[in-house]
């Protein structure tokens, strides 16, 4: 049996990565996995702290937070406070990986498993990405982007093109457009059509920027207010209607809203994108060790990396950040197996429909067509919250305590469940705000508006949100947050004065 | 299949540009960390790098976000003693602020106050040094050229048989014999293939014309080895040119009293000063002498150590450094050679009639000859007697003589930066 070990040592060389790489596609392909072609690369640390800086892209327009996060993650690293990740993996066609040369064989082989075949799959089967993003392309436009980006640091100066990606940046969860399918990226496109939308844009500006008096008229309509509609893709709207931009800080802008599009589905399927992965990374490797393909010691350490990944310190542990994605991910999608294999009265009760049904269609179902939210209102089973001891706390500001609300007994299954679903969903997350109104026949102040859900205000950073936003604008801007339709509370930020007022 | 790439070999700095734009924009933030790490350090490891630290605020990402506060819901996991209706005090700081799913990362919460990285020795000299330079070199540079540089400049087809350069006259020599010999040398090959030919062609061959043809082709091959394997013609030499150098040398007065009004933190501070000049020195000239002149009632010539070490006592009578400066430079330093500066620093104190006869020594015979005189005074008390006496002269050579006051630790490095500050119209 010992003949058939693909490898014995811990070392790792470009044959064994082939080998390993040729079974973990058998086998990815038995469970039909369903993957863009791999391209894995090794790197070395310092690339791999490189490529961290540029939020993993292999190609990034050059910004100073990038700099920022790299000496950042450089000075963590080298004084041993944090380890690099195993694995990058970029959902892209061919979807390419980076393997770290530092890492074992077996951790070579875990990461392939995880990254290659796993995330691989998600990417191209889950609906989300399907739909909202371009594997095909993305290289591609990143590459456009950082030449394009390039230019106009020469051409206009780095500090000034830095001006608008920093209000970019600070923008970007506000630059996504939720309800329609955008376009897809070509590099190529991109340039024909630059010209026709730099005239187009410059052309039907004359919204704001007429200034023929409207004589009779005006009395009437002081009620319509311009957008006609809210619009909550800030981004969208400045890049359209800012009054004073050129054309290329528009692109820029335009450029933000493209990748932050692209990064959408991603922050929108943390938890089933990491769970899956972990599913496929532990079933495919237990699959290895069963066809006596590696060894009891490459298990050992195989089960020691898993196990360090799916760690979920307790809430009153020092090291507690929050739930981790990856262990409530993987369990979940554990627990699937469990409920399609052998299932419980309690799991015939809650799951009707997938009980006892075969477990590899079912999450393959489930990967496909959810998303983090929908995806845990659906198959966060009793068990896994028993499992993990989830209980919710009820924070209310008028109290002087938090109240446990619920925990995981009867009572309390539905209740957990419907909140740890309604805390990934983005809209809960994120502050929602939208472009309100536009004095176009005065001083064209920016009104934004937010509103509150459950009565959350916003956070400290809002006075500098508004300074980034002037500066594109360059008119005065307010935003007012308001809960059930009365303002509450507003910060303004105008040429001459920058007060707030409560 | 699957594609494996090995990167480790391709660049792995793709940061460093980021890194300087990022340097670049906090550079506010760097200068102080270099000039705290000036004024606290101990003299010999002023230059190592530095850790710069900036609060975090400034260097925010802002995003909107949550605030505290409202009315909501978190889940946590590891319940242990919790029943639906428990009520806990709220820990401070705001409970249940991080834990919205982030994970990891750590980007939620608190997380870290300060944001601190390294920055490496040039990089420190740099921010040390930044926007300081030298005044008058421009000066010494362009009237007093008197040093000359030998320097290779090409080739020539002539000269001294000690500058041949061999490798170009045979590349040359070379490439001559192939142009040459081409249109023999094809046909030689041609000659040889028809032999060839006439060789497996089962016809009966043509004796004669086989002598012929190799009678040819020894002829060619004759006539390729009469051609020359080097001739004149490929011979190349070294071009040397001599052009102007200025000078780049410099050499430092380090002139210090040490009368017994001079105490040890004094020195310190003085000594502090001296080594921020060489080290700025040494940026700009290879090649640093230094002189240590102590004095007070008279002055000496004297190694580093004594000079900062040793304690005297007694008056203080200026001129007499200023004299030994003076002949030190008449007998070792020409200026056309040397650019020399000279440092002085004293509390101030003078014997009351000896400061008139430095103003007479200074103005008269050694302000024309050096780049920059430069005074400070270490005192927290009113200015002396000289100091007075030096703005007379301050006034008379502005562009050459300038004073400054020392107080305190903490001033040493921002006298030093206005005494060289970078002049706007220089």
């Amino acid at each position: 049996m010992s003949d058939q070990l693909i490898s014995t040592g811990p070392e790792w060389t470009f044959e064994l990565i082939q080998e390993y790489d040729r079974e973990l596609a058998r086998l990815a392909d038995r469970f039909q996995l369903d993957t863009y072609p791999n391209q894995i690369e090794i790197i070395s640390s310092e690339q791999m702290m490189d490529a961290y800086a540029s939020t993993g892209m292999p190609l990034m327009y050059n910004h100073w937070s990038f700099g920022k996060h790299f000496l950042h993650t450089q000075q963590n690293y080298q004084r041993g406070r944090m380890g690099l990740a195993y694995e990058i993996v970029i959902n892209s066609n061919p979807c390419i990986a980076y393997l770290m040369e530092e890492n074992t064989i077996t951790m070579q082989a875990l990461v392939l498993a995880h990254a290659s075949y796993g995330h691989n799959s998600f990417f191209k089967g889950n609906y989300l990405f399907r739909t909202w993003t371009d594997a095909e392309s993305i290289i591609d436009y990143l590459l456009f982007a950082k030449n394009y980006i390039t230019q106009c640091e020469e051409k206009y100066g780095v500090e000034a093109v830095e001006d608008i990606i920093d209000a970019c940046h600070a923008l970007m969860n506000q630059g996504v457009n939720r309800y329609k399918r955008p376009r897809p990226l070509s590099a190529e496109q991109e340039k024909a059509r630059q010209d026709e939308r730099a005239e187009y844009i410059q052309r039907t500006l004359n919204d704001i920027w007429t200034t023929i008096p409207k004589t009779e008229k005006a009395e009437e309509e002081k009620e319509t207010r311009f957008p006609p509609d809210p619009e909550e893709n800030l981004l969208y709207f400045f890049e359209k209607n800012a009054p004073l931009l050129e054309t290329w800080q528009r692109e820029l802008m335009r450029i933000s809203r493209k990748i932050a599009q692209y990064y959408y589905p991603q922050r929108q399927t943390q938890v089933m994108n990491e769970g899956w992965a972990c599913f496929w990374h532990y079933h495919l490797i237990h699959e290895l060790y069963n066809e006596g393909k590696v060894s009891d010691g490459f298990m050992l350490e195989f089960l020691h990396a898993h196990s360090s990944v799916i760690l979920q310190p307790e809430f009153d542990s020092p090291y507690y950040s929050g739930i981790n994605p990856y262990t409530l991910g993987f369990s979940i999608f554990m627990d699937i197996r469990r409920i399609c294999d052998n299932p419980t009265s309690e799991d015939r009760e809650w799951f009707p429909d997938i009980a006892g049904s075969d477990w590899l269609q079912t999450v393959h179902f489930a990967m496909k067509n959810f998303k983090d939210e929908s995806f845990i209102l659906q198959f966060l089973s009793p068990k896994v919250m028993r499992d993990l001891r989830l209980f919710t706390v009820l924070d209310d500001e008028s109290k002087s305590y938090l109240e446990v609300d619920s925990i995981h007994d009867d009572l309390g299954y539905k209740a957990i469940r419907e909140s740890l679903a309604s805390q990934y969903n983005l809209g809960n997350r994120e502050p929602n705000i939208q472009v309100y109104n536009v004095d176009i026949r005065g001083d064209r102040k920016l009104t934004l508006r937010h509103y509150q859900h459950q009565g959350r205000p916003l956070g400290k950073e809002t006075d500098e949100l508004l300074k980034h936003i002037h500066r594109i604008w360059q008119f005065d801007v307010e935003i007012e947050s308001c809960e059930g339709g009365v303002v509450t509370q507003s910060w303004e930020c105008s040429e001459n004065k920058k007060r707030k007022k409560k | 299949m699957s594609m494996i790439i090995d990167r480790r070999l391709n660049g792995k700095n793709k940061s460093t540009v980021n890194r300087q734009r990022f340097l670049e924009r906090y550079k506010k933030h760097i200068k102080k960390a270099v000039s705290d790490a000036v004024n606290k350090r101990s003299i010999t490891d002023v230059v190592s790098g530095s850790e710069v630290t900036i609060p975090n605020k400034d260097l925010s990402e802002p995003t909107f976000r949550h605030g505290q506060g409202g009315h909501y819901k978190q889940v946590h996991p590891g319940n242990k003693e919790f029943t639906a209706g428990d009520r806990i005090k709220r820990p401070p700081g705001g409970g249940g602020g991080s834990g919205s799913g982030k994970g990891q990362a750590g980007n939620s919460g608190d997380g870290m106050d300060e944001f601190s990285f390294q920055i490496n020795h040039d990089e420190f000299l740099e921010h040390m040094f930044d926007n300081l330079e030298l005044p008058n070199l421009e000066r010494k540079q362009l009237e007093d050229m008197m040093d000359f540089k030998i320097r290779q400049a090409g080739y020539t087809t002539a000269g001294s048989p000690d500058r041949l350069n061999i490798i170009r006259s045979l590349k040359s020599a070379h490439a001559r014999r192939i142009a040459l010999s081409g249109g023999n040398r094809r046909e030689i090959r041609a000659l040889k293939k028809e032999l060839r030919e006439m060789e497996v062609s089962p016809e009966v061959t043509d004796q004669e014309k086989v002598l012929a043809l190799k009678e040819r082709i020894r002829e060619l091959n004759e006539k390729l080895k009469k051609l020359p394997f080097i001739d004149d013609f490929d011979l190349k030499y070294n071009n040397m040119v001599k052009v102007p150098s200025p000078s780049n040398k410099a050499v430092i007065f380090c002139v210090m009293d040490v009368s017994g009004s001079m105490t040890q933190d004094i020195k310190d501070m003085a000594k502090r000063f001296f080594i921020l000049l060489y080290l700025f020195l040494q940026r700009n000239y290879k090649e640093i002498e230094v002189v240590f002149i102590r004095h007070h009632t008279a002055a000496k010539e004297v190694d580093e150590d004594d000079f900062f070490y040793s304690r005297e006592t007694g008056g203080t009578i200026v001129s007499s450094a200023l004299e030994m400066t003076r002949d030190v430079i008449n007998k070792r330093f020409n200026p056309a050679d040397w650019n020399i500066y000279v440092a002085q620093a004293s509390d101030g104190d003078n014997w009351e009639g000896d400061s008139s006869v430095c103003t007479k020594i200074l103005s008269e015979e050694i302000m024309q000859k050096v780049q920059y005189y430069c005074y400070v005074e270490i005192t927290d008390r009113a200015h002396q007697n000289l100091w007075r006496e030096y703005e007379g002269i301050a006034g008379k050579f502005p562009d050459h003589f300038a004073m400054q006051q020392i107080k305190a630790p903490s001033d040493i490095y921002p006298v030093f930066r206005k005494l060289f500050e970078k002049k706007e119209n220089a």
